[in-house]
């Protein structure tokens, strides 16, 4: 494991606890977001990883190395720090700000010049801004150079605390795109402390939502918004988002036809084909005595067959595309359209036929991602009729 | 004017003189006792209050009084004064070091130690820069102080301009106590004007002109 933060325990003196029994493990080239309310430890937390603060027990390891072992200023040099404040030096030009980490290493003077202009390329910035000083930047370009020096010194782990908190809205999304950018072009491991949900839906692959120093719920974006661990999470996530979320988040079970046209291979053909005249179909699936899906039959098979074979077993096709129930329509309906086929069978875990996807009910899909969002908006006068709106929507696919 | 110049012109350099050397040693080592003093005061917040307080309390002594102390412990003459002056420049330096050094914004001091400056290297490139003109302002007042509290020096026989002013009161020559008057407040004039060059070139610089 890259990062190991194992039962993380902080009291302050006086006897607050900030942090009780934190346990993490991150990967390399994780961007995993700490989140929580104000006072949840999630500041405190991400800054013992930096040694700025002493855990009161407990270890953390990077690359297995203990970091308590290790002297808190070579462990600093090697571990990127952005701050809200920007804390950029004032008295120093955008070179030397970006360089600061380098000199301390000691670079030779041409490749800290090389670094510096490699790096205000990397945020988009004009190599003439490298000789300007901090207070002649907006705050948006500053906080750039403050992420650029967090990199400057090559350090695989950048810890950033709330780094976006003070720009306005534009400024904070056009910076969010480019650390996501950066971070999964230089396959860096980022420790992101935020109290914006959405700007953790939206950079992590890992969240961790804290309140009042514990760990409520380590999860993807994707887990969170499907399963809230409890209350806290569901009240930090937000009633609203859940809704607009739905679209995104929604199961194949949830669109699903239930009342599926199947037949077993023991069958006659001419069964079958009476079941498909009775249902108003072309297609059925076949399935065993236990609903497990083992092929389908379309009436093109019946009309070719018809005189040759007696039984469904003998002419259907075995190589079924199906999709799993508890799969999302978002990472299904790609699929499923490009194969072109016109349903799709749904099974379960075990493999029994639970359903049917239609393209019709695709359409549906696409038509509420689409549109679904003025659909809201001209309910949202009324919260309450909004998610009863959505709950039907549910309920009636 | 010109026939006091020409009775007193070289005496007059002389105690000038003397006065420059007494003034100037005492404020060299108020700096060089006081500001590394405010530097390691910052460091410890709960010693700087005590600290500062004696600095404050020790401002509070008449000057005569204080030259008059320094006679039993170091005799007449010019080492008294510049211990005297020396000092009454400690509390204006001090204070001013504390201050600029504890107002440098706490989300630099964040980021210089975040990216692994060690404590002295956040307090010679990041600190002190950052609060030297709150320093310097500490030094010049100091400065204009001690020179004009020199002209007391004379009192306990340390000679400088002081010399000028006191045989004038007690001659109840209006001459003799201008021509030392004048020349101290010139003095002060010059080196704080000096001084506000030193701290035009120790401020850093934090834009392109």
């Amino acid at each position: 494991m890259f990062l190991s933060m194992e039962h993380l325990n902080k009291t302050y003196p006086g006897g607050k606890v900030a942090v009780e029994d934190f346990n993490l493990e991150v990967e390399k080239g994780e961007f995993v977001c700490f989140i929580g309310t104000s006072g949840s430890g999630k500041t405190t937390t991400m800054r013992m990883i930096n040694r700025m603060l002493q855990q009161t027990s407990g270890t953390i390891k990077i690359n297995g190395t203990d970091i308590s072992q290790m002297n808190p200023v070579e462990l600093r040099r090697k571990i990127g720090y952005v701050i809200q404040n920007i804390g950029l030096m004032p008295h120093m030009t955008i070179r030397q700000n970006i360089t600061l980490v380098p000199r301390l290493l000691k670079w030779p003077q041409d490749k800290m010049n090389q670094r510096a202009k490699e790096m205000i390329k990397l945020v988009d910035l004009p190599e003439e801004f490298l000789d300007r000083y901090p207070s002649e930047l907006s705050g948006g370009q500053q906080q750039r150079i403050g992420v650029v020096r967090a990199l400057a010194a090559d350090q695989d782990i950048i810890l950033m605390d709330e780094p976006y908190g003070a720009l306005d809205p534009i400024t904070r999304e056009s910076l969010q795109d480019l650390i996501k950018d950066l971070q999964e072009r230089l396959g860096k491991t980022i420790i992101f402390v935020t109290h914006d949900m959405d700007e953790a839906l939206t950079l992590a692959t890992k969240i961790v939502v804290m309140d009042g120093g514990k760990i409520m719920q380590v999860a993807s974006p994707d887990e969170i918004l499907q399963h809230p661990a409890n209350e806290f999470v569901e009240n930090l996530i937000g009633k609203d988002r859940l809704i607009q979320a739905r679209p995104s988040i929604t199961t194949v079970g949830q669109v699903m036809l239930k009342n599926v046209a199947s037949i077993t291979p023991d069958r006659l053909l001419k069964e079958a084909l009476k079941t498909m005249h009775d249902r108003r179909v072309d297609s059925l699936l076949v399935t065993d005595d236990g609903g497990t899906l083992k092929g389908y039959l379309d009436i093109e098979d019946i009309d070719y067959n018809f005189k040759t074979a007696t039984s469904v077993g003998d002419v259907m096709h075995d190589d079924v595309f199906y999709v799993k129930s508890d799969s999302l329509v978002r990472d299904t309906v790609e699929r499923i359209l490009k194969r072109g086929f016109k349903n799709i069978p749904v099974v379960d875990n075990d493999k029994k036929l639970v359903g049917i996807v239609t393209r019709a009910a695709l359409v549906d899909i696409v038509y509420d991602a689409l549109w679904g969002d003025d659909d809201k908006k001209t309910d949202s006068e009324d919260t309450q009729a909004a998610t009863t709106a959505a709950d039907q929507g549910g309920d009636a696919q | 004017m010109m026939h006091f110049l020409a009775v007193y012109g070289l005496p007059l350099v002389g105690k000038t003189w003397q006065h420059i050397y007494i003034s100037g040693i005492s404020l060299g080592l108020g700096v060089i006792f006081a500001v590394p003093l405010g530097i390691a005061l910052t460091r410890t917040k709960r010693t700087a209050n005590i600290v500062i307080s004696i600095a404050s309390m020790l401002q509070t002594i008449p000057a005569l009084a204080l030259l008059a102390f320094m006679i039993p412990i170091f005799g007449i003459g010019v080492k008294p004064a510049i211990v005297a002056l020396f000092i009454y420049s400690l509390l204006p330096i001090l204070r001013n070091t504390y201050i600029g050094m504890s107002d440098v914004d706490p989300s630099l001091k964040d980021a210089a130690k975040g990216m692994g400056m060690t404590n002295w290297q956040s307090i010679i490139k990041v600190e002190v820069p950052l609060a030297a003109p709150v320093i310097m302002s500490g030094i010049r007042l100091s400065a204009t102080y001690v020179i004009a509290w020199a002209a007391l020096a004379s009192y306990i026989g340390a000679g400088g301009l002081g010399d000028f002013i006191f045989n004038g009161l007690n001659l109840y020559r209006t001459d003799l106590i201008l021509g030392g008057s004048i020349p101290v407040i010139v003095l002060a004039l010059v080196v704080d004007w000096l001084l506000g060059k030193v701290e035009a070139a120790l401020t850093p610089r934090t834009s392109e002109e």
